[in-house]
């Protein structure tokens, strides 16, 4: 927010005005309706194995991120190439490899890697396109700009929140939000149908309407608000995989009239769980037989399966490279540097320095399997030295990064957390982003983890027009 | 519309009106108890609980706020007002993507209402306000799904819900208020009698309309009467039932599916009760009639779960 010690930077000064004028009676107050519209209405993530408070409400941060008109427009510019360059690649990769065999993607980076699906080789997507809904998160780094830290390119959450913060500071800053000329996001449901619309499968059902769904896991899901919200926004059936059924390779709803061929299917479950014919026999999540209806070209998946070849962690540090190759352009947004740990000369250097490392392993989330270095003890340290040594693969090695950091209302004041920031991308006839994303919160002190399962929060971000 | 969210629509209903059929049973009997003085102890606790069909808690020492306790808060119990108020929250949580967000807030609203009740000492004093409480709270949600949901398909299982619902209960709260009486007379009641009348017309809400109707000069047979068959009262036998068949109709032809088991059984019903003499009723007796409203609720039950709900894959390839 600031430039120096006591002024802020020229598009947080409207903000920096309200905030010392605002008593902080009222700030408080704002919080609590927020909190308890939040509540009433529902928005809450599920928090796994606890019988009473198996609902949570997200925490929501009042004060605006605000990012420049310009800034933006670099990073949508960033984003679009990204994501263009992603489903190139995805689409080389499951057909012809010749990425593989020119040799600036490792073969064995892509075979080995646990999310590549060797039941979408050769499989014709509509479009070509591979991943028409993204969310992929950003930093900024010590020099201002913003990079990015990783892609999302499977099932990406959080949208809802993202339009539900804005509905809630419309709400608390009505003045300052008008004043500051801020970019819309409300047409994000709108685009994501427009999106899934163009992807209808090859032998889509012809003449009538196309039926488009949202598969769900169920209520039990952490982002199940965020489905129904986004089911209702875009007035799509919202289905779990036991309303589905698949008979001679299509797709059908029960429905209280009969069955209803299903054309596209924004499905929120996972490629594991998707398809128990096809992947992990033990899901009831899934649809039996919707993997050989896909294939068959009745019905389309979004994502497709087997994205998650593309946000590898090990995969990330070829992404400059891979946007080069298909697009020979430089990349618009950086990556944030990261040593590749097969790499014999960069492995003998992560070693060295685990002190100043952040060590990840490539196919979690969510913060397990790390190692943040300046925290780490000499034993743990020993620990992933031994580990990195014997299964170079499955691990990254990035410095340690200087997170952001925003000014968030906690505890009854004004204080400075860090942040990142999720912009949401969609790819159908062309590429779309909503001026804005969620920006997450780490909401302990000194903490680097914004999960919102690890005690993290959101908050609205304002792109102006400017 | 998707057969398990017109499951859950369904369901979600049935709970809300069983909660407050409870509720407001309760509600009118402490009341009630409070004219005929200290000396009642648990025994009208335990002919609540049958009205209620809820099992008597397995509790070496029973007292009234045990009694109370089971019928009310007891998550343990599947039929109590939180259980029932949780289950209709859970269900319409599973579709909230088909309902109003209005509806949804106002049914969380009254879900987080009932489980903040204080589980101290005193806290069947404060259910008693609360009692109310859960009556509004579910008259509030039916005000706003009526002027806040489209009355389509969805609407109307909301409805069909409601009114079998309605009408089992009813059938149950009037044959266990007659069983009480020898014969049925058609003539005044006095006393602790009239009380106990005037109990069960207010557990129907119905005891203005029943003075509206035939005066407060409270009569048995008329009381029967009106509670089955009175066609303009909303917590009447015949009412429920018709609009039970209004429902089905819809919905049958909403959908275009074959539907004429259930519509046969409710039209079946809603003859019977059009054109029923309470003379005759009586003199067939009360409880064989009550028994088999309850046998063709059931049944319509049924084939409605059968048809929209959980039909074989292979009857609906073949149309």
């Amino acid at each position: 927010m600031f430039e120096s010690p006591c002024v802020p930077r020229s598009h947080y000064q409207g903000l920096f005005r309200t905030l010392l004028e605002l008593p902080g009676e009222q700030l408080r107050k704002s919080q609590q309706a927020a909190d308890l519209s939040f509540l009433h209405q529902g928005i809450t993530f599920t928090v796994y194995g606890n019988e009473q408070g198996t609902e949570r409400v997200f925490p929501n941060d009042l004060l605006p991120r605000i990012v420049p008109g310009y800034e933006w427009q670099q990073v949508e510019r960033g984003l679009t190439q990204r994501i263009t360059a992603l489903n190139l690649f995805l689409d080389d990769v499951y057909h012809e490899g010749h990425i593989l065999a020119d040799g600036v993607v490792p073969r064995e980076l892509i075979y080995s890697c646990k999310h590549f699906r060797r039941e979408m080789c050769g499989l014709a997507v509509p479009r070509g396109i591979y991943v028409s809904i993204c969310g992929t998160d950003l930093v900024r780094v010590p020099d201002g700009s913003f990079a990015v830290l990783e892609d999302n390119l499977r099932v990406p959450s959080g949208v809802s929140y993202m339009l539900a913060n804005r509905k809630v500071l419309k709400r608390v800053f009505p003045g300052l939000f008008r004043d500051y000329g801020v970019r819309s996001i409300d047409h994000y449901s709108q685009s994501l149908l427009a999106t899934l619309r163009s992807l209808l499968p090859l032998n889509c059902s012809g003449r009538r309407e196309p039926t488009i769904v949202l598969l769900t896991p169920g209520t039990f899901n952490s982002a199940y608000f965020e489905h129904t919200f986004l089911a209702q926004q875009m007035g799509i059936e919202l289905v779990e995989g036991r309303d589905l059924l698949v008979h001679d390779n299509i797709v059908y709803m029960r429905t209280t009239a009969g069955l209803r061929r299903v054309d596209v299917i924004y499905r929120r479950v996972d490629d594991d769980f998707v398809d128990p014919l096809c992947f992990r026999p033990d899901s009831r999540l899934g649809v039996a037989g919707l993997f050989n209806a896909y294939r068959a070209g009745n019905v389309t998946l979004a994502n497709a399966p087997g994205t998650g070849v593309a946000d590898d962690k090990a995969v990330y540090a070829y992404v400059p490279a891979i946007i080069r190759y298909y697009l020979q352009q430089d990349p618009i947004i950086s990556n944030v540097e990261t040593h590749i740990l097969t790499d014999k000369r960069q492995r003998d250097h992560v070693v060295e320095n685990l002190d100043k490392m952040v060590v990840k392993a490539v196919g979690e989330s969510g913060g397990y399997g790390m190692l943040i270095g300046p925290h780490s003890t000499a034993e743990q340290r020993e620990k992933f030295r031994s580990v990195i040594e014997t299964e170079p693969r499955n691990y990254i090695a990035q410095p340690v990064l200087a997170l952001s950091r925003a000014p968030c209302f906690v505890e009854g004041e004004i204080a400075a957390r860090h942040i990142d920031l999720r912009p949401y991308i969609l790819f159908g006839e062309h590429v779309t982003l909503v001026p804005g994303g969620l920006t997450r919160v780490a909401l302990r002190k000194g903490s680097l983890v914004v999960n919102s399962s690890q005690g993290g929060g959101s908050k609205d971000t304002w792109v102006l027009r400017g | 519309m998707l057969s398990r969210v017109a499951d859950s629509l369904y369901w979600m209903s049935r709970y809300l009106e069983r909660a407050e059929h409870t509720a407001r049973l309760i509600d009118v009997d402490l009341q009630l108890h409070l004219d005929y003085g200290a000396a009642s102890g648990t025994a009208h606790w335990l002919r609540l609980l049958e009205a209620l069909q809820v099992p008597v808690p397995d509790d070496e020492n029973l007292d009234s706020t045990r009694l109370a306790y089971a019928v009310t808060l007891d998550r343990t119990n599947p039929s109590s007002i939180a259980s029932c108020i949780s289950a209709a929250r859970e269900n319409l949580r599973q579709v909230r993507e088909q309902c109003s967000s209005e509806m949804w807030e106002q049914l969380n609203r009254l879900y987080l209402q009932v489980v903040g009740t204080p589980k101290g000492e005193d806290w069947l004093l404060y259910s008693q306000l609360s009692f109310r409480g859960v009556q509004e709270g579910a008259h509030l949600f039916q005000g706003i799904t009526d002027s806040t949901m489209s009355h389509g398909e969805g609407w109307h299982y909301i409805q069909l819900g409601r009114y079998v619902e309605r009408t089992h209960n009813l059938a149950r709260l009037v044959g266990i208020h007659f069983s009480r009486v020898m014969e049925v007379l058609d003539l005044s009641v006095e006393g602790d009698e009239y009380l106990e009348w005037v109990g069960l017309l207010k557990s129907c809400t119905a005891f203005e309309a029943y003075c509206k109707k035939y005066t407060a000069e409270l009569r048995p047979l008329r009381v029967a009467e009106f509670l089955l068959l009175n066609s303009d009262f909303p917590h009447s036998v015949r009412f429920s039932v018709d609009q039970v068949h209004t429902a089905l109709r819809t919905i049958g032809e909403r959908t275009e599916r074959k539907a004429d088991s259930p519509i046969r059984l409710a039209g079946r019903l809603r003859a019977n009760l059009s054109f029923g003499q309470i003379d005759e009723i009586m003199a067939d007796g009360l409880q064989n009639y009550l028994e088999s409203i309850r046998n063709l609720c059931a049944q319509a039950h049924n084939s409605i779960h059968q048809i929209y709900f959980d039909y074989p894959v292979e009857s609906a390839l073949v149309q």
